[in-house]
């Protein structure tokens, strides 16, 4: 959004992990947000927890750099291994984070707004809950990435992840809004209970794909292995996606669940797989 | 013991009849005593402050099966809502609408409430009730088991053998140590068992062919021959749908020509739960309204009925209900998870989740519809403070239900946020009603009241001597009360001290003990009943999934027990 003029202001904070922590780091104190308006030492002084144990920062990481004067001027840049490392930017509002490697589970969980940039694998529940800003993930992801958190009904409401490798499952539980685009294949249920929102899938999808899906978008580009016997094809249509624009088969469904009606016609969930 | 003496507090007693006077709590191993028989107490400072006896809530679902589904299926009622664990509280306080048994117990506690009733025993699952009753920290306990929808009840009913079926509640209540009569959709929860439903009173149970009329007052005319401390305890049929008033107004009639007969100084034979959701005219969601005055003009006719507000507080919440039938109609209106269950023999359940909005005309209407009841009563010692905790609202709201109903200030405040104002307000009568109530009929509401309709006056909800030492002091100073109706929420929400047995358990808003609960229960002596006892062998030898000899509960089940005794058998 502000990005082009904020930039210029940015304030560089470079975590480096140089003292790994023996159990699961719960790293939710990792935020452009809690950063922001901090210098180096005090970011260092913030809690983070390792099993029950709260400890500083610090403890784990160097810290260079201070905080910018608001989250949108924060930049965090994490360095060494992170892949035992959970909940970077969760929460997160605006501001940047790059994370030079791996990280674990939550990563951008429930952001609301900014940028986390992922050069490696993220573990599972990536961008759970989110609502706004970007969240980008060179590598993998694990599984209920962008999905609701366990029992919401009210999930994704805007924002984009973008995963250039491959998704485990429940990928987009209870998705209401925003775009979840997958460059490889995504493992079984896809936008279960969607409600909106658009997932597109550039691999294949092994199965369940949009089911109890009410509402929302679904683009497969590759092959589904089991597809759901919910949905109807109806048509052929040329559309755009992510910049492209290609052949798809359309699809309406779940035709097994409730669906609104709306100016006198009723609203179904849309399946398109590229032909 | 140590002794206490509460000072110079205003001192508001309904049950003795004492408003706000100036006046000195004396506390002696547990009890209220005279001030003259202390000897060295230590003293509580409550001047220029507000005090009662512990508050005492009628109808609250806080322990049980179907309150722990909603605990276990709203993990999202826990994320982000629960508190950090207080350094002055032995345990974790977890959720918001279904908040954990710790929780619950400290909440109450910090609002200066120390005996909570809960509302609904299914009494195959009383060891479940009984253990999360022994989780929940200093608040008494009481559990009342749902009879409307029981096989022996309604075939008892049926035959009208009222001696037989009062042989079989008296068991019952000691099966499961139960507190009384509870009776939720009579008929209508059996009916569920094939798909349907009873809507109104007169429509039979399939099988059973008795109608809810005759089970209500079957049940009324069981619990005068026994005696029981409560009166039979009511969630009518038809709740929640448009026009239901005309059901509900035929329920209330059905306690014509009752009298209590009981030695507890219990005035009721029926006690009408959550009469918000039993009181709208319409045929429609579209045409919705109020019809609080035709039925609060009845209620205030009528001294043998007692009623609570089941007021909606426009929060998310958890509905759960041994109505089965409606929790499957909610679901279909809000399409979101449900749970359903049958209890072999007794009864249903079924849990959904609700957010009553400011922005849906009809949670405004019924937030509206809650209020009038209140303040259309003419005898707050007969109309009491609930929320159907946690059908239309979390019991943490009651701070706020308190403001609404003593500031005119504080409703129109919050009637601002509605979406649909003009809609509401013609829909209702409560932008017509300037009245605000008195602490002292907050008090009635909430502890003389109360403790009155249970038949527990003698022990809780004043301060008259000899009751247990139950005390709540609130910051609120009745010679200067806050123009600032928030004010009056933050008070009633967290105490300055509650006394809960003669020790000291709040201070400040924050738990400092945890003194020893209780459970109390009801146990009838009945002459022997052969046909009674043939009955429940039979009915277990044939029906029940469970042998009789592993039904009733265990002894180890039954937490610290304080046990109220009546005499039925002359």
């Amino acid at each position: 959004m502000q990005h082009n003029e904020v930039i210029r202001s940015m304030k560089t904070v470079t975590l480096t992990l140089t003292n790994p922590s023996e159990l699961l780091l719960e790293g939710q104190s990792i935020t452009p947000d809690n950063f922001a308006g901090k210098k180096a030492a005090e970011i260092a002084t913030l809690d983070v927890w390792e099993g029950k144990q709260k400890g500083p920062l610090g403890k784990y990481f160097t810290v260079a750099g201070d905080g910018g004067a608001t989250a949108a001027d924060t930049r965090i840049i994490l360095r060494g291994d992170c892949t035992r490392v959970k909940r970077i930017g969760q929460q997160m509002t605006a501001g940047e984070i790059i994370i030079e490697g791996n990280a674990d589970m939550y990563i951008g969980g429930w952001m609301k707004g900014g940028k986390i940039h992922v050069k490696g694998n993220v573990d599972s529940f990536c961008g759970i809950g989110m609502e706004g800003g970007e969240l980008i993930v060179d590598g993998n992801a694990k599984h209920h990435v962008g999905a609701s958190p366990r029992g919401e009904w009210r999930g994704m409401k805007g924002g984009l992840i973008r995963v250039a490798g491959s998704v485990g499952n429940d990928t987009a539980t209870f998705i209401n809004g925003g775009t979840i685009i997958i460059g490889g294949d995504a493992d079984i249920h896809v936008s279960t209970h969607g409600e909106g929102g658009t997932v597109v899938i550039k691999g294949d999808a092994r199965g369940r794909v949009g089911g109890q899906m009410v509402k929302g978008d679904i683009y497969v580009y590759g092959t589904i292995e089991n597809p759901l016997p919910g949905f109807k094809m109806v048509g052929e249509v040329e559309q755009e996606v992510d910049g492209e624009t290609a052949l798809f088969a359309h699809y309406i469904g779940d035709l097994g669940e409730r669906h609104p009606i709306s100016r006198g016609k009723t609203v179904y969930a849309n399946l398109y797989t590229r032909i | 013991m140590s002794e206490l003496l509460i000072k110079n507090g205003f001192v508001f007693d309904p049950l003795q009849g004492i408003k706000g006077d100036r006046m000195d709590i004396g506390i002696k191993d547990g009890k209220i005593v005279e001030t003259s028989a202390l000897e060295n107490p230590k003293t509580i400072d409550a001047a220029g402050m507000t005090v009662m006896a512990g508050g005492v809530d009628i109808h609250s679902h806080v322990v049980g099966p179907k309150v722990n589904i909603g605990r276990l299926f709203r993990p999202e009622d826990k994320l982000f809502k629960s508190p950090h664990k207080s350094p002055t509280c032995s345990r974790m306080e977890m959720g918001s609408s279904v908040p954990s048994t710790f929780k619950t117990g400290y909440d109450y506690a910090r609002m200066g409430y120390v005996f909570v009733n809960e509302a609904a025993m299914p009494p195959l699952h009383s060891p479940h009730v009984h253990e999360e009753i022994r989780d929940t920290p200093i608040i008494d306990n009481a559990a009342m088991p749902v009879f409307g929808n029981n096989w022996f009840t309604l075939e008892y009913l049926k035959n009208n053998e009222i001696e037989n079926n009062a042989a079989y509640t008296a068991w019952l209540l000691r099966a499961t140590r139960g507190f009384g009569i509870k009776v939720v959709n009579p008929g209508g929860s059996e009916a569920w068992g094939w798909g349907l439903n009873c809507v109104h009173i007169h429509d039979p149970v399939p099988y059973f062919d008795i109608t809810p009329a005759r089970i209500i007052k079957g049940l009324i005319e069981t619990n005068e021959h026994l005696g029981l401390p409560h009166s039979m305890h009511l969630h009518c049929n038809n709740l929640g749908n448009p026009g239901n008033y005309t059901d509900t107004l035929e329920s209330l009639r059905l306690a014509e020509g009752y009298t209590p007969k009981n030695n507890f100084g219990r005035e009721q034979v029926m006690h009408v739960t959550h009469l918000q959701f039993h009181a709208y005219g319409g045929d429609s969601w579209g045409n919705v309204e109020s019809r609080s005055k035709d039925i609060m003009d009845y209620v205030n006719a009528h001294d043998n009925i007692t009623v609570d507000m089941g007021q909606v507080t426009l929060d998310e919440t958890t509905t759960m209900t041994a109505d089965g039938p409606f929790e499957h109609h909610l679901r279909a209106l809000n399409n979101l998870k449900w749970a359903n269950v049958d209890v072999e023999l007794e009864t249903a359940a079924g849990v959904v989740p609700y957010i009553y909005s400011p922005k849906v005309k009809v949670c405004t209407i019924q937030w509206a519809v809650g209020l009038e009841l209140a303040l259309f009563s003419k005898d707050l010692m007969r109309t009491f403070v609930t929320t159907d905790h946690p059908n239309a609202g979390p019991f943490t709201r009651y701070p706020q239900v308190i403001t609404w109903l003593m500031s005119r200030a504080a409703r129109d405040e919050t009637m601002k946020t509605f979406k649909w104002l003009d809609r509401t307000i013609e829909s209702t009568s409560i932008d017509s009603i300037d009245r605000e109530l008195t602490l002292y009929e907050i008090a009635q509401m909430t502890r003389a009241g109360p403790a009155k309709a249970l038949g527990i006056s003698n022990i809780y909800g004043g301060l008259a001597p000899g009751m247990d030492a139950d005390v709540a002091v609130y910051p609120l100073n009745p010679e200067d009360m806050p123009s600032d109706p928030a004010a009056i929420e933050k008070a009633f929400a967290r105490c300055a001290w509650l006394v809960k047995d003669g020790v000291v358990t709040v201070k400040d808003g924050e738990i400092v003990a945890e003194p020893a609960k209780r459970t109390i229960w009801v146990d009838v002596k009945v002459p022997d009943n052969a046909q009674v006892q043939r009955d429940i062998y039979e009915h277990f030898l044939r029906h029940y999934s469970v042998k009789l000899d592993n039904y009733s509960l265990f002894e180890e089940h039954l937490h610290n027990p304080r046990v109220i005794e009546v005499n039925a058998a002359q």
